[in-house]
């Protein structure tokens, strides 16, 4: 107990890296998942494919394996040496949450009403106003609850990165446990209230954002 | 193809996509052949680094490893039902007494990394001679927070049966747990079961955690395999071609049953926290 208080700056320090990776991640993996679910909707068919192969496969792989690939293999074939642990895990996590990003973008598409955009098209509407007035506005919506629980679940899945040295906010808590053996429970309860915050943290920007752009329908 | 981004294409438009895809499928083409190259450059494609995959005693080695990792995730599915049962209808309670700390535990679990959770158990109970050990840490961690998960589930198919059921049975003069148990459980079952086997492909990946507290299963027989080769990139493909192999199979029992069980309504699926309220049939990453 006296070890977390008389070293919280550790503490805090690890939550730091844990919300750089979170917020890393999310940037990169918003814009890859952006581009996934572009082509996914898109006319292309080959494209089309594409997309969602690299979607089901890498939501079939644990993430901790896309750790190995980027942490333990790359190395090996010459990439990433040298690269900060923190780039490392931002790849990984960012390649990994990517699919799930496309995946609620295209499921935010695909709740938008055919009639809607075919409404718009008899008013005379073309293609550039038709998707800012009347689809993306829409889709953006529908796709808040979904992109808030990805990012939730990215966010504590940055604690993976742990296995492969960086000193994320769970790294630091096996740290603490292994010195201190018989207060464990305390020491969880500590990180484990410090990953809340930031869950509540996000899911409240995620309703906050929901209620801003509620319409009626 | 109509959708709601564009039109049914014309001629004009038929013939660009012909040309993009013509010039995407010649990009992807160089961009395989030039991975295949470059993987050949460094020498990961030589026999020597794949021979431990068609070695009998490593192959053995590697399915035992696949074998537990399946124990762990069909153990931790199974408590997780019960479990998940046990909270999500006590969320549902009409007693205070039970409802808070149901969707207090309940909470907690689903917004902690399972990994933390882990590392908790194993390093509190796990360790020594009379602890649990990691394959126990593993599965109690995976029980605690898909069981969480589930209980969310369990409630969103208990709601979604229609009210009249629930009335129809009240006023036959049936008692709370007689409606549940006999109206709305059978017919919720069937909504969730897709869901539930969904929430197999999350634990079975989750299981791949085990590698931070050496628990047996397949990470633990890959990194084995890996430092003795100094094939970790060829491991690395192995083992997530295994994962892809049991979790398509998966995927494909579940969307079998969404269709025999469920028909064309949306599979159920919860939001992270409590509030958020997920509308959409996409799977956050758990």
């Amino acid at each position: 107990m006296e070890d977390v208080l008389s070293n919280f700056d550790l503490v805090l320090r690890a939550f730091w890296l844990t919300v750089q990776l979170a917020a890393l991640s999310g940037v990169v993996a918003l814009v890859l998942g952006t581009l996934l679910a572009a082509m996914r909707v898109g006319p292309v068919a080959i494209l089309r494919g594409a997309a969602s192969t690299y979607v089901t496969l890498v939501r079939n792989t644990p993430l901790l394996i896309v750790c190995v690939f980027v942490f333990v293999a790359a190395p090996n074939l010459g990439l990433f040496i040298g690269t900060p642990f923190l780039i490392k895990g931002v790849v990984a996590v960012s390649l990994y949450t990517a699919p799930f990003v496309a995946e609620s973008l295209r499921s935010g598409v695909n709740a938008v009403h055919l009639g809607q955009a075919e409404a718009a098209r008899a008013i005379g509407m073309t293609f550039g106003q038709n998707m800012r007035y009347v689809v993306l506005p829409q889709a953006f919506r529908a796709s808040v609850p979904p992109l808030t629980s990805t990012f939730i679940a990215m966010t504590k899945n940055t604690s993976v990165v742990a296995v492969f040295g960086l000193m994320e906010a769970t790294a630091r808590m096996r740290w603490f446990v292994n010195r201190n053996a018989d207060e464990t429970m305390y020491m969880f309860l500590v990180f484990a209230f410090g990953y809340i915050v930031l869950v509540e943290l996000i899911s409240l920007a995620g309703f906050g954002l929901e209620r801003r752009w509620r319409a009626a329908r | 193809m109509t959708s709601v981004l564009f039109d049914a294409p014309g001629p004009r438009t038929r013939a660009r996509h012909r040309l993009y895809a013509i010039l995407t499928t010649a990009a992807l083409v160089a961009l395989v052949i030039a991975g295949i190259f470059f993987l050949d450059s460094k020498g990961e494609l030589s026999y020597d680094l794949w021979e431990p995959f068609v070695t009998p005693d490593y192959v053995s080695a590697i399915a035992e490893g696949l074998w537990q990792t399946l124990q762990m995730a069909f153990l931790s599915i199974i408590f997780a039902v019960v479990y998940g049962l046990v909270f999500g209808v006590g969320k549902m309670s009409d007693h205070a007494v039970a409802r808070w700390p149901s969707l207090l535990v309940v909470e907690f679990f689903r917004a902690v990394p399972v990994l933390l959770l882990m590392v908790f158990i194993f390093f509190t109970w796990g360790v020594g001679a009379d602890g649990i050990g990691p394959y126990w840490s593993v599965v109690i961690a995976l029980t605690l927070y898909n069981g969480s998960v589930l209980a969310e589930v369990f409630r969103a198919g208990i709601l979604a049966i229609p009210k009249g059921q629930s009335e129809a049975a009240y006023s036959i003069g049936m008692r709370k747990t007689q409606v549940m148990t006999s109206i709305l459980l059978p017919q919720a079952i069937k909504i969730m079961l897709p869901a539930i086997i969904s929430q197999c492909v999350v634990a079975l990946k989750d299981t791949a955690l085990g590698m931070y507290i050496i628990a047996p299963g397949l990470t633990y027989i890959g990194r084995q395999v890996w430092t003795e080769f100094g094939n970790q990139f060829q491991t690395a493909v192995v083992l997530a071609t295994l994962y892809i192999a049991v979790n398509l199979v998966l995927t494909v029992v579940a969307t079998w049953l969404q269709r025999k069980l469920v028909g064309e309504r949306k599979p159920l699926d919860v939001g992270m926290t409590s509030i958020v309220v997920a509308n959409e049939s996409t799977q956050a990453p758990r």
